[in-house]
């Protein structure tokens, strides 16, 4: 194989990779655990509380 | 509920203050070289303090002292409360903290005596590079070490960032450092010629993508939703966005060496992946800005915000600037002028410094068991002082930049130069005064936090009550 042959398959692969990522994002399996993933950081107020406590009693 | 899980606070207060004052040194040596610009006498035959020898010590106090330390305070606060679980190696974590700030005082008394491998952002010489690595891989076994023991299922968008930042650094730190020691304060570049300039803008514009660029994008991902009160405006494009950001910033670099000895079709190349950045860019921008959809009000009143939203505003100028000026054709124009200081600083002050303000004026005084700063309107102030800073500085340069690239390139009807090289001098004058008032007012700002920061540690004021707040 030529490596011009390899590099358009390069190309015509990252293409379809590229496709492949939006796809998959968009997909309604995807749609609940990436809605819980989105809630994390609001999702542990109270190990922080309990933190924020524990030093300034220290 | 009560004798579980806490968190080290500890290491992120202690990267968290040394941000603030690394900013302040680093944005001081910066004001102390824009002076000497535009008064050339001003440190006149002092070696130590001449412009070649603090021009290196003000890029790597910025990038990584200031830079650095907010990106190691935040990541190591934001993978902790992502994924609910105290920081992996608490001991090595303090030793990232002591060997980090070692590497700055090692570069700010190395740089100045003229110790330099003469590489752009990576002019230490080989013990620190050596003695980064060991830091580096430390912050990697520290952060993936934290995902690894995550309590959640989901690792969290900004871990996915931070961590694409850690292991690209790691990389291009290693890679590009490889050289030959011939004394302990002196050694040569492993690579030759043409080879070394391409290596060094591999590195060089990928320091811009991942530490500068995807580093910070993972503090953005955290703080700007947080302070908002609303998750991310789409997860799915903030996916795309991370896939697409990480894989075309690889390529970017050739465009530093247009018109160079590097083979044309990798100028190429360089130049098409730029243009390419600009969605990935644009998607995150308005993936953040859109946050706030709904919540705008909040922009009126919270200066936290302000810093938040204005340093997109700024990151999709400079993102948009950067993909134009990658253009061979306006790189010819643009290259070697100041139109390319400006630019940066565009991305450094308007995008670097103000997100990661932003965020230590919302975890500061959170982390010190305070509800807010000292003072929100001294907040609100060092917001305008830094936004016309910001402004007065690249306006300055891109006016002085495309005025120097049009004078070098003008010709006489017989072919030769119009304007000797002095005279494109004389002509920035003005423009060096003008960036010069940016910077000090720049400068200015980060003074009012420091105070600020001072003051909000010392407030005897109660501790917060931590309520914690149905989600």
């Amino acid at each position: 194989m030529d490596i011009n042959d390899f590099r358009s398959w390069h190309t015509v692969l990252a293409l379809i990779a590229f496709l492949a990522v939006w796809i998959w994002a968009w997909s309604n399996k995807r749609k609940k655990p990436f809605s819980e993933a989105a809630n994390l950081p609001f999702a542990d107020e109270a190990i922080d509380a309990e933190t924020i406590k524990k030093e300034n009693q220290s | 509920m009560s004798s579980q899980t806490t968190y080290n606070y500890k290491v992120v207060r202690q990267f968290a203050i040394m941000t603030v004052i690394w900013g302040i040194v680093g944005m001081l040596v910066g004001v102390t070289i824009a002076a000497q610009l535009a008064f050339p006498d001003l440190t006149h035959g002092i070696s130590f303090l001449s412009f070649g020898r603090l021009r290196p010590l003000h890029t790597n106090a910025v990038i990584f002292a200031f830079g650095g330390s907010a990106l190691f305070a935040t990541s190591y606060y934001v993978v902790q409360r992502t994924c609910q679980t105290r920081l992996f190696a608490s001991g090595l974590a303090a030793f990232t903290f002591w060997g980090w700030n070692l590497v700055i005082l090692l570069a700010a008394i190395t740089l100045p005596l003229g110790m330099t491998s003469s590489k752009e952002y990576a002019e230490l010489e080989w013990p620190i590079d050596i003695l980064i690595a060991v830091v580096w891989v430390s912050y990697a076994i520290v952060f993936f070490g934290t995902i690894a023991k995550r309590k959640v299922k989901h690792i969290y968008v900004a871990n996915w960032f931070y961590g694409a930042f850690i292991l690209t650094i790691a990389v291009l730190h290693i890679v590009n450092n490889l050289e030959i020691p011939v004394t302990l304060t002196k050694s040569y570049s492993f690579y030759p010629g043409a080879i070394d300039a391409m290596v060094q803008w591999w590195y060089g514009h990928n320091a811009v993508g991942f530490f500068l660029t995807a580093g910070f994008l993972g503090m953005m991902y955290y703080f700007v939703p947080k302070q908002a009160g609303r998750p991310v405006y789409s997860y799915r494009l903030s996916v795309v966005h991370f896939w697409a950001l990480i894989s075309t910033y690889m390529w970017a670099g050739p465009h530093h060496l247009h018109y160079t000895a590097l083979p044309d079709w990798t100028q190429t190349v360089g130049m098409i992946f730029s243009l390419i950045l600009l969605a990935p860019s644009w998607g995150g921008m308005i993936n953040g800005m859109m946050t706030l959809s709904g919540a705008w009000h909040k922009l009126r009143t919270d200066p936290i915000l302000k810093f938040l939203i204005v340093s997109l505003s700024f990151y999709g100028m400079s993102t948009f600037e950067g993909p134009m000026m990658a253009i061979k054709t306006v790189n010819a124009l643009s290259h070697y002028t100041d139109w390319t200081v400006g630019h940066v600083h565009s991305g450094a002050l308007g995008w670097v410094a103000m997100v990661s303000i932003g965020s230590l004026y919302a975890l500061i005084p959170h982390l010190f068991g305070k509800k807010h700063m000292y003072s929100m309107a001294l907040v609100e102030a060092h917001f305008w002082i830094a936004t016309i800073g910001v402004v007065l500085y690249i306006a300055a340069m891109w006016i002085s930049g495309v005025m120097q690239g049009l004078m070098w390139r003008a010709v006489n009807a017989d072919g030769t130069l119009t304007y000797s090289f002095i005279e494109s001098v004389e002509r920035t004058y003005p423009f060096y005064y003008v960036r010069l008032i940016g910077g000090i007012l720049f400068l200015s700002g980060m003074l009012l936090m420091l105070f600020n920061v001072m003051k909000t540690i010392k407030n005897p004021a109660p501790a917060d009550d931590a309520i914690p707040q149905a989600a």
